[in-house]
């Protein structure tokens, strides 16, 4: 691999950090060692304490943990957020209309820009959806969507996540935890908030609520339950609306009208934010041993009487087969240039580009295109020959299941380690709230960082970690004759 | 609210007060123990332990004899007994977590951090300090969450689930305790009030966390039938069977005016809750204390199914 340059956001803390690092900097750079280590000690009781944790798949039954935090913030300009979110919302519309369009009449299919086979042979299909319309012809109303960075203006999409984005808790405590450690920096510096996100959450899901729903609708979280792994941001997210959270034996169907079983007889519920896969909704349609579903769901569904949120079989969209054709989505269904890059790739289903992948796999990061949690990878620079090698053999046995794109040389931000602040990769997950009135995007997102030295990998269930991410409001401030006060002293 | 909540608030507070009374149970014995026999009689203390936390043939399926290794052990800990102090805080901070947002932020940090702290304890390597201390920390457990509860909780069905389960059980426990030590202290030989059980009679009211306050009701010392009559019938003792039905029969109102309307727990409880008020105090203490406690335990049980079938399911 040759020798990159790699872009430090701060743009390095010794010399001088960029504008908007600034104050953070200073206050690290006087911090004694002492008070940086209590300060550390603070926020991890801090999460222990709220609970805030995850059970890692393949460990011990049971297992508890935190996910690490580093508290040295990322920081993003107006101007930088403003660009990115205007590329989140035209992205997450285009999302929206390819899978409408799947589901629907396949324009972009005869218009010869997605083979019709990637669709249809996608294990995240749901033929049931093609006779099914969800309210508001949406279908991803809480979109995760993964960016890196590789220069101050070179933002790219990573992956979208389209079915159930996780980690939003993680950006919103986050914050409470930095409020608490370093309520100087958040005094000197106007950091936009995050803490509304649950308020537009409901605000959004109420949007969606089918048309036979009372003008109040109930709202509910359905979760698996507390053995998920992302059992505390259900509880998180239902304590912060305000809703019910909910598991399937906890809701019925009766003449294809969802209930809820409460202390006071049945409750029609109207709008489900499920944390469950499709596969688990409803074992009269999907598997059949699902216990964590509701039996009947789908047909509510069908006949308009509940909205599920996301809609059933979004996965189409976010399988990484169709994010390289995201650039020619994004232009089919809005009719303008892609605002947020693509990372290039190659599709291995391409003779051509599986020939290359071959020849370069040394170079590259290879994928299948239905992994996520940064499993069922190859990082060719950091895999040993075998592993290379194995890897390859499957690449050639099924090309069509992988995807491969070049190492970036993803930016870094400091983090504290155990020899003291060293630069970490980072990316980050906002998080993107589509209504039937409008689009919501709160200000920054989850930025993850790759903990291990060098590593790329950001997944929590392999080694990452969490920093806080602010979006600073740093347009100048008005002048002051302009001001309300001072004119009414006048 | 959702029922399963209901199920998991009314559940999670039994066991709260559970574990609080198996730690009282312990403390008592352990008090006892010390004394020598002339003070506290031949019994043995750490069987009637184990008959109070209900739980005698369990343990002598693993036990060969009941001492203070063995029963603290058991109580506390034991493997194989499912309502174990242990066990308890377990299954309650298991509950909290499963209807986290139906309880307060504070009442979560209460469990939690007792659960973390259980973790962290080497039972098996308990000194007598150790022990009493870790009595001492589950007691306070159980008073900082009925505190937090108290003090942070919205007056709604919520809270007055989380009540339900905390006097059903507290009525239990109150009911057996007494039960089982009338039969200690009483043999069926010797006469109330013969000089050996002025310390078990003590214990006992310590056990409930009220000798002083029986001294301030009572101004003529120990009497086993004024130790019984505060139990079951005294409305200002909070432990008392009366007390917790007081409780039942006011919040199963509330239930059924927020509800607006009511059923089998409603009527179940106004009908204890009336035989308490009119219990004849001469009948129930010369004669027919075990047959009315045996009869109350099993009336409480059956509040309990009500409120489960009514509302919980």
């Amino acid at each position: 691999m040759s020798e990159r340059v790699i872009f430090d956001e701060t743009g390095g803390l010794e010399s001088e950090p960029r504008s908007i690092y600034r104050e953070a900097a200073a206050w690290f750079r006087e911090a004694s060692s002492e008070l940086i280590t209590s300060r550390k000690a603070e926020a991890e009781a801090f999460f222990r304490r709220i609970g805030i944790t995850f059970a890692v798949y393949g460990d011990e039954a049971g297992a508890e943990r935190i996910i690490p935090f580093d508290i040295f913030p990322r920081i993003l300009s107006s101007d930088e957020w403003s660009r990115l979110s205007e590329g989140l919302e035209q992205r997450v519309k285009a999302l929206n209309a390819f899978i409408g369009d799947v589901y629907g009449a396949r324009e972009i299919v005869k218009a010869g820009v997605v083979p019709e086979d990637l669709i249809l042979a996608n294990p995240a299909f749901r033929p049931e959806m093609t006779r099914i319309k969800p309210t508001a012809g949406l279908y991803t109303h809480i979109a995760g969507i993964d960016l890196v960075r590789t220069g101050p203006d070179d933002f790219f999409v990573l992956e979208d996540n389209a079915r159930t984005p996780s980690g939003v808790s993680y950006m919103m405590e986050n914050r409470e935890a930095m409020l608490r450690l370093f309520p100087e920096l958040f005094g000197r510096l106007r950091i936009k908030p995050v803490d509304q996100y649950p308020d537009e959450l409901l605000a959004t899901l109420r949007s969606l609520a089918p048309t036979t729903a009372s003008r109040e609708p109930t709202v509910v979280v359905l979760t698996p339950g507390p053995f998920n792994s992302a059992y505390y941001e259900h509880t998180f997210l239902a304590d912060r609306m305000g809703v019910e959270l909910v598991e399937g034996r906890d809701l019925f169907v009766r003449s294809n009208i969802v209930y809820m079983r409460t202390t006071e007889g049945p409750q029609r519920v109207d709008v489900i934010y499920r944390r469950i896969d499709d596969e688990f909704l409803d074992p009269l349609t999907f598997r059949p041993d699902s216990t964590l579903g509701v039996p009947g769901l789908m047909s509510a569904y069908k006949a308009g009487n509940v909205t599920l949120s996301n809609a059933v079989g979004t996965g189409v969209a976010d399988d990484k087969a169709v994010y390289s054709y995201m650039p020619e989505i994004v232009k089919f269904y809005t009719g303008e240039e892609p605002k947020l890059a693509n990372v290039p790739t190659w599709r291995c289903r391409e003779p051509d580009a599986l020939g290359y992948v071959l020849a370069n796999i040394k170079d590259l990061v290879v994928k299948e295109v239905n992994g996520s949690g940064g499993y069922g990878m190859l990082v060719g620079p950091h895999a040993t020959k075998a592993q290379r090698e194995s890897f390859a053999a499957k690449v050639k046995a099924n090309p069509a299941n992988y995807i491969a794109q070049p190492t970036l040389a993803l930016s870094t931000i400091p983090c504290f380690v155990e020899s003291g602040l060293a630069p970490r990769h980072v990316d980050l997950r906002p998080f993107v709230l589509s209504g039937s009135d409008k689009v919501r995007i709160v200000p920054g997102g989850l930025t993850r960082v790759a903990l291990k030295e060098g590593s790329l990998v950001v997944n929590s269930s392999q080694g990452g970690g969490t920093k806080d991410t602010w979006v600073i409001d740093d347009a100048p401030p008005r002048p002051k004759g302009q001001s309300r006060s001072q004119r009414q002293m006048n | 609210m959702l029922a399963r909540t209901a199920d998991n608030l009314f559940w999670l507070s039994r066991y709260v007060e559970r574990a609080e009374s198996l730690a009282r149970i312990l403390d008592v014995a352990l008090r006892l123990a010390t004394l020598p026999s002339a003070y506290a009689g031949t019994s043995n203390e750490w069987e009637s332990a184990i008959d109070i936390a209900m739980c005698r043939n369990l343990f002598f399926e693993s036990n060969e004899v009941a001492d203070e290794a063995s029963v603290t052990q058991f109580l506390i800990d034991g493997p194989n007994n499912p309502s174990s102090i242990r066990r308890c805080i377990e299954i309650a901070r298991h509950n909290a977590r499963a209807v986290r947002t139906a309880i307060t932020t504070e009442m979560w940090e209460i469990l939690n951090d007792a659960w973390s702290e259980l973790q962290r304890q080497k039972f098996k390597s308990f000194t007598g300090k150790d022990l009493s201390r870790f009595l001492a920390f589950v007691k306070e457990v159980s008073l900082r969450f009925d505190g937090a509860a108290y003090r942070t909780m919205l007056r709604t069905d919520h809270y007055w689930f989380q009540r339900l389960g905390m006097f059903v059980e507290r009525a239990d426990n109150t009911a057996r305790l007494l039960d089982v030590k009338y039969h200690v202290v009483l043999p069926e030989t010797e006469s109330v009030g013969g000089g050996l059980d002025y310390f078990q009679w003590s214990a006992l009211l310590r056990a409930v966390s009220s000798l002083n306050s029986y001294h301030l009701i009572y101004r003529g010392g120990i009497r086993p039938w004024l130790v019984a009559d505060f139990l079951v019938r005294r409305p200002e003792q909070p432990r008392s069977l009366i007390s917790s039905y007081e409780n039942l029969n006011r919040v199963l109102d509330l239930l059924s005016e927020q509800y607006g309307r009511q059923g089998p727990s409603q009527r179940l409880v106004r009908k204890t809750y009336a035989g308490l008020q009119n219990l004849d105090a001469d009948t129930l203490f010369q004669t027919g204390l075990h047959e009315f406690l045996t009869q109350f335990i099993a009336d409480n049980n059956q509040l309990g199914l009500a409120i489960s079938e009514q509302y919980l399911q």
